[in-house]
């Protein structure tokens, strides 16, 4: 049963409160030959896995390339990476649910990551992320980040990685406007824009 | 008062980030010097004397680490912590953009003094702009020669590679960044054995920040001699100083170390906003214990931080002025490290959690006056008592507020608690209560 605030005041990951499937063997390597990968997919994995003298260390970059093409961390997703590295789903999902940009969830494809950390807390983010978030953006993963590093252009917020600042609550509409339309928001407002 | 621009002097050089640019502008020299014109001894040893601290954090001699990596002829690894998540450090991303051969000079050089033939840039995910024109200057690296086999015909070789995090403040310690590195969950490691015996895929390893490598072509195109010439004290050379918070002008400043805390927030960051006043200040990120205008004229120096109870660590200066309330700042900075806790050590993840609870439960009006001594034993139980030290990182900070600013926690705990009976009841019913009470 998922636990409605209460107790568990941090949001619990996919699958903590579900039962274990004892009945079920658990899964293993799988076979390249029964998963079907998209050939950029697999080009991509296998050229990152070359740089490493240990292939396990693509699986960051890989999951990145996973994500990108599936939108989230899915269990296609995390099936065709075990295929391409060798490794286990389960290996792959401990990773998936550590990292924050890696979505366990469907999400996006695009997102806004409003930062709210300390730096930007002093300059009322908040106000910014409520704002942004009350517009209902689709196709965009709106959340709060931890620190972007930033600070300069602080209150900011990375869209698809681009950086955005100073912001204000006021900017929200015209940020969320240009998503929509597919224009860039603020052009010449964003990190490395005069370059 | 003027920056001393060392690190930062080309910085606004159009097209710095270009390899034809910054060679114009001298660059690669210095590696062309220690690969043809030094041992590899002689490397190490000019950065020892030089004595440039780790601009990471921790501000330990780096060629004093460099100089525990074995001699032997297992592989060798050389990591750039590029991971800069903590709250109010934003240099390494401004060195990375503007002037990445800097860096991927920097850490050829590095290689060079540890006997590391494999290098790589751990870089944060979000950074993906800065990934991209550091990729981009490895190429450009390897395509002149600068990198891969026998460089510049001399007997070493090196390779880098830019590998992107996704996304976890616990990748910029060292050890959870070997983890990261590996393909792991980023959970720091037992230390010992330290990485420079045992780090990466169990080889010795370098580790070290984006501004301290940057800081070794400078070392050993000029000398370590005119390197020791800027500082004061142990605390030598330049600092890149990100400035954040409640000032007119945030943003990054190279200053020679020594110079006074006063003449960074007032002098080079412009002051606090029109009529306010400082209430406190993190002088090194968010992880540092909080200082007020009683230590605005300590030299900023890694010494006379710690002297003052906080620490240099990144200098990266947060200013806080008189209209921030406290408890919602110390809320949010808990926040931050309870988010970002890898759960491996209890006192961290379970004292990071507490403290987070507690802060809301006083800002909701629900606290109790031995919420605060309940505050203080948290922190007290977290410092020292984990793996690596992001709980203490909450810690610190957290005790430095209660202890220097009690009677606000105490004001903001009883207007909350008033602001919650009054939402609780109605006018009329509080009326009838307050009769009550009165009767």
């Amino acid at each position: 049963m998922r636990d409605e605030g209460g107790l568990h005041s941090v949001p619990l990951p996919t699958g903590w409160d579900e039962a274990v499937r004892l009945e079920e063997d658990a899964a293993t390597i799988p076979d390249p030959a029964q998963v079907d990968v998209p050939e950029a997919l697999r080009a991509e994995i296998e050229a990152h896995m070359a740089k490493y003298p240990d292939r396990h260390s693509a699986t960051l970059p890989a999951l990145g390339a996973a994500q990108r093409v599936h939108g989230w961390c899915s269990p296609e997703a995390i099936q065709q990476v075990a295929a391409v590295m060798q490794v286990t789903p389960a290996y792959l999902s401990s990773v998936a649910t550590f990292y924050d940009m890696l979505r366990t969830h469907p999400a996006g494809p695009g997102y806004v990551y409003v930062c709210t950390s300390v730096a930007c807390h002093l300059r009322n983010a908040k106000a910014v992320y409520d704002a942004i978030a009350a517009e209902e953006l689709e196709g965009y993963e709106v959340r709060e980040f931890e620190c972007l590093g930033a600070c300069d252009m602080a209150p900011m917020a990375s869209i698809d990685g681009r950086y955005v600042g100073p912001l204000s609550p006021d900017d929200a509409p015209e940020l969320v406007a240009a998503l929509r339309e597919g224009r860039q928001p603020f052009p010449g407002r964003g990190l490395g824009d005069r370059e | 008062m003027k920056e001393t621009r060392i690190l930062l002097a080309n910085i606004d050089e159009p097209d710095l980030h270009r390899l034809e640019v910054y060679e114009r502008l001298g660059g690669y020299r210095a590696l062309r010097k220690a690969l043809l014109e030094m041992t590899p001894e002689a490397v190490l040893h000019e950065l020892e004397e030089s004595g440039l601290r780790g601009r990471g954090g921790a501000g330990f001699s780096m060629g004093k680490k460099a100089s525990f990596i074995p001699k032997s002829t297992m592989d060798k690894y050389l990591c750039c912590n590029a991971d800069e998540s903590e709250p109010g450090a934003f240099k390494d991303r401004l060195l990375m953009q503007k002037n990445p051969h800097l860096l991927v000079e920097g850490c050829i050089i590095g290689g060079l003094a540890a006997g590391a033939n494999k290098g790589f840039i751990f870089i944060r995910g979000e950074y993906s702009l800065q990934a991209d024109i550091l990729d981009e200057a490895v190429r450009e690296a390897g395509q002149a020669g600068y990198l891969g086999e026998r460089i510049l015909g001399s007997e070493h070789s090196f390779d880098l590679v830019v590998h992107r995090g996704q996304g976890a403040y616990i990748c910029g310690e060292e050890t959870g960044l070997l983890d990261a590195l590996e393909g792991k969950r980023g959970n720091p490691r037992l230390k010992p054995p330290f990485p420079a015996n045992q780090g990466l895929y169990q080889g010795p390893t370098l580790i070290n920040n984006v501004e301290t490598l940057c800081n070794a072509p400078i070392i050993i195109e000029h000398g370590a001699d005119s390197f020791r010439k800027f500082g004061e004290g142990n605390s030598t050379g330049t600092k890149i100083v990100s400035v954040s918070g409640n000032v007119r002008r945030p943003g990054n400043y190279e200053i020679e170390l020594g110079v006074k805390v006063r003449d960074i927030i007032y002098g080079l960051a412009g002051g606090l906003p029109e009529g306010r006043e400082l209430k406190c200040f993190f002088p090194g990120g968010s992880s540092a214990p909080v200082l007020t205008a009683e230590h605005l004229d300590l030299p900023f120096t890694y010494e006379a931080m710690a002297e003052a109870g906080s620490m240099l660590g990144t200098a990266s200066m947060i200013v806080v002025d008189d209209s921030q309330p406290l408890v919602p700042l110390a809320l949010r900075l808990a926040h931050f490290y309870r988010h970002e806790s890898c759960g491996k050590c209890v006192p961290c993840r379970e004292g990071t959690n507490w403290t987070v609870k507690t802060l809301e439960r006083i800002d909701r009006g629900e606290g109790t006056p031995m919420d605060l001594d309940i505050l203080e034993q948290v922190q007290s139980n977290i410092i020292g008592n984990c793996l690596c030290v992001l709980g203490d990182s909450m810690a610190m900070p957290v005790a430095s507020m209660l202890k220097r600013f009690r009677p606000e926690f105490e004001q903001h705990m009883e207007e909350a608690r008033d602001r919650a009976d009054r939402d609780a009841f109605s006018a009329p019913e509080l009326a009838s209560v307050e009769e009550a009470g009165a009767a």
